[in-house]
């Protein structure tokens, strides 16, 4: 009995560390194709269109409301002491430094990284993949680049249009329902913010999109059995995607802030 | 003709894990000769398509395409190798983001690339081959019934006039007159190009219109190979149970009878 439950934990560390090495190793071929030509510009702007454009509506729904909330969370705790001046400055801070990179993030690993790994699930399952391969065309360079690509470049955009419009919301709130005065509160959003706020959710926002390409690519591709694996690699991309943006969100942190 | 085989394979094993799919397999197909190999499911056949394309590695043995070994080739090199060769998959394969002419001319376009206008002319030849009107070329691959998907996809295999295709059970999923029809049109389209081509199929009937040789898969190995108006009289215990499709004899299902 004993023995059998040290044979348990050693099949999950084994086949877990096989995992790891199966990614590490998706994401060098990746990032080999990312520099080495020829590149599809077609089929990269496409996923411009894509995993930029049509994410929009949804990064700037959640960056609107979260600006809203955060004014009025904010609001209601700073009020306590008497520090309702500094709503403006937290609010734009949360935003450009954690909340933003963070929501876009998630949200673009739920619309995109889904349908990554969906589409290409379904390639893999219906021998496209192997038919790509059979017309001289390399899977990698032809399905996983351009995603990786487009995912790195278009999610710092989608971030600082979403810290526009979050700061819009707070600021709506905060002049409509909560009685700041328009100017003041644009002054003060503007006077403490640094530069280094924005660049380190542009940082994040560019490495979340990498996390969130190459596991909708890698789950994709390693899908099997049909409609069932189809819909397992699409679970499993989301939520490795949620789980490695949380987790690198901390260390991309610790990297990117000032330690005492 | 040259002596050299157009493809072959030498004493290739192929196992995943414990279960033994390719083991010492020999075969080989003259230039221009069209080999058909049939077995039941399971025996190796699709396995061994895929190791000779380069989607499966071997464990051990040789792949041989014009005399050079094609096992261990970089990605580029392999790339050179298959602008050689065209295949027909067992459900066609069709990319479902593209038109139909874009499939047709993928590897036109991809590969050698060649001006769209002048792939989407030779994309639309193509269909006309397999006995579709220009106006499919714009469609969707999915707009269409499975035997004209194995049309797009024959059209795909032979759009770049290769010396070598493949053929993945061809007629796997279409009634018997669409699969007449497009066995036909492979033993047509095969002999207009010159090619040489290696099928693999259960359907006895069609190996006998497209094959001018037929081997027999059985446990990962040969164990029958002649020219293909033998197959009925050639005495072989294994193919005579496989023509007859009996339960009992020297080929064993695994199976539990009912």
């Amino acid at each position: 009995m004993e023995w059998n439950f040290f044979a348990a934990i050693g099949r999950v560390f084994i086949s877990f560390m096989a995992a790891v090495g199966r990614i590490t190793k998706f994401t060098i071929v990746s990032l080999r194709h990312c520099i080495i030509p020829p590149f599809y510009l077609s089929l990269f702007l496409r996923q411009l269109m894509n995993i930029g454009y049509y994410s929009l509506p949804v990064v700037g729904m959640t960056a609107l409301f979260t600006g809203m909330v955060l004014a009025l969370q904010i609001y209601d705790g700073s009020s306590r002491f008497n520090a309702e001046s500094a709503v403006p400055t937290i609010v734009v801070i949360g935003l450009t430094r954690e909340l933003s990179p963070v929501l876009s993030g998630l949200m673009v690993a739920g619309r995109v990284g889904a349908a990554i790994a969906a589409e290409i699930g379904t390639m893999r399952v219906t021998e496209q993949i192997d038919a790509l391969a059979t017309l001289s065309t390399n899977p990698f360079k032809y399905l996983v680049t351009p995603r990786i690509l487009a995912a790195v470049i278009t999610l710092p955009f989608l971030v600082l249009l979403g810290d526009i419009i979050g700061v819009a919301g707070g600021f709506l709130v905060a002049t409509e329902s909560l009685g700041f005065n328009p100017g003041n509160y644009l002054t003060n959003t503007f006077e403490f913010l640094q530069v280094r706020d924005v660049v380190s959710g542009l940082v994040k926002a560019a490495v979340f999109g990498f996390i969130v390409a190459l596991m909708g690519c890698y789950h994709g591709f390693h899908s099997v059995g049909g409609a069932q694996g189809v819909g397992k690699a699409t679970t499993n991309a989301v939520v490795s995607s949620f789980v490695l943006i949380l987790i690198s969100d901390y260390f991309l942190t610790v990297m990117l802030t000032v330690q005492p | 003709m040259t002596a050299t085989p157009k493809i072959e394979l030498r004493k290739v094993c192929k196992a995943f894990g414990s279960k033994v799919i390719l083991h010492d397999l020999d075969l080989s197909v003259k230039e221009g000769e069209s080999l058909v190999v049939i077995g039941g499911s399971g025996t190796g056949k699709s396995v061994m398509l895929k190791c000779i394309l380069g989607l499966l590695e071997p464990d051990s043995g040789d792949i041989l395409i014009d005399g050079q070994s094609v096992i261990g080739l970089s990605t580029k090199a392999r790339e050179k190798v298959l602008l050689k060769t065209g295949m027909l998959f067992q459900y066609a394969a069709l990319f479902d983001s593209l038109p139909v002419w874009e499939n047709v001319a993928f590897g036109l376009l991809q590969a050698h690339g060649m001006p769209r206008k002048e792939a989407k002319k030779i994309a639309i030849e193509k269909l006309g081959l397999v006995g579709l009107g220009a106006e499919m070329a714009d469609r969707n691959p999915a707009e269409m019934s499975v035997g004209m998907q194995k049309r797009v996809g024959l059209a795909r295999a032979i759009a770049a006039d290769p010396e070598i295709i493949f053929f993945d059970e061809p007629t796997t999923g279409l009634d018997p007159i669409m699969g007449d029809v497009i066995d036909s049109l492979i033993r047509d389209c095969t002999r207009r190009l010159g090619a040489t081509t290696l099928t693999i199929s259960h359907d006895m009937d069609g190996a006998q219109v497209i094959g001018d040789t037929i081997a027999l898969l059985y446990k990962g190995s040969v164990v029958w190979s002649g020219p293909a108006d033998t197959i009925k009289t050639c005495g072989n215990p294994y193919v005579e149970q496989f023509v007859r499709g009996d339960i009992d004899g020297p080929i064993k299902l695994e199976v539990l009878k009912p």
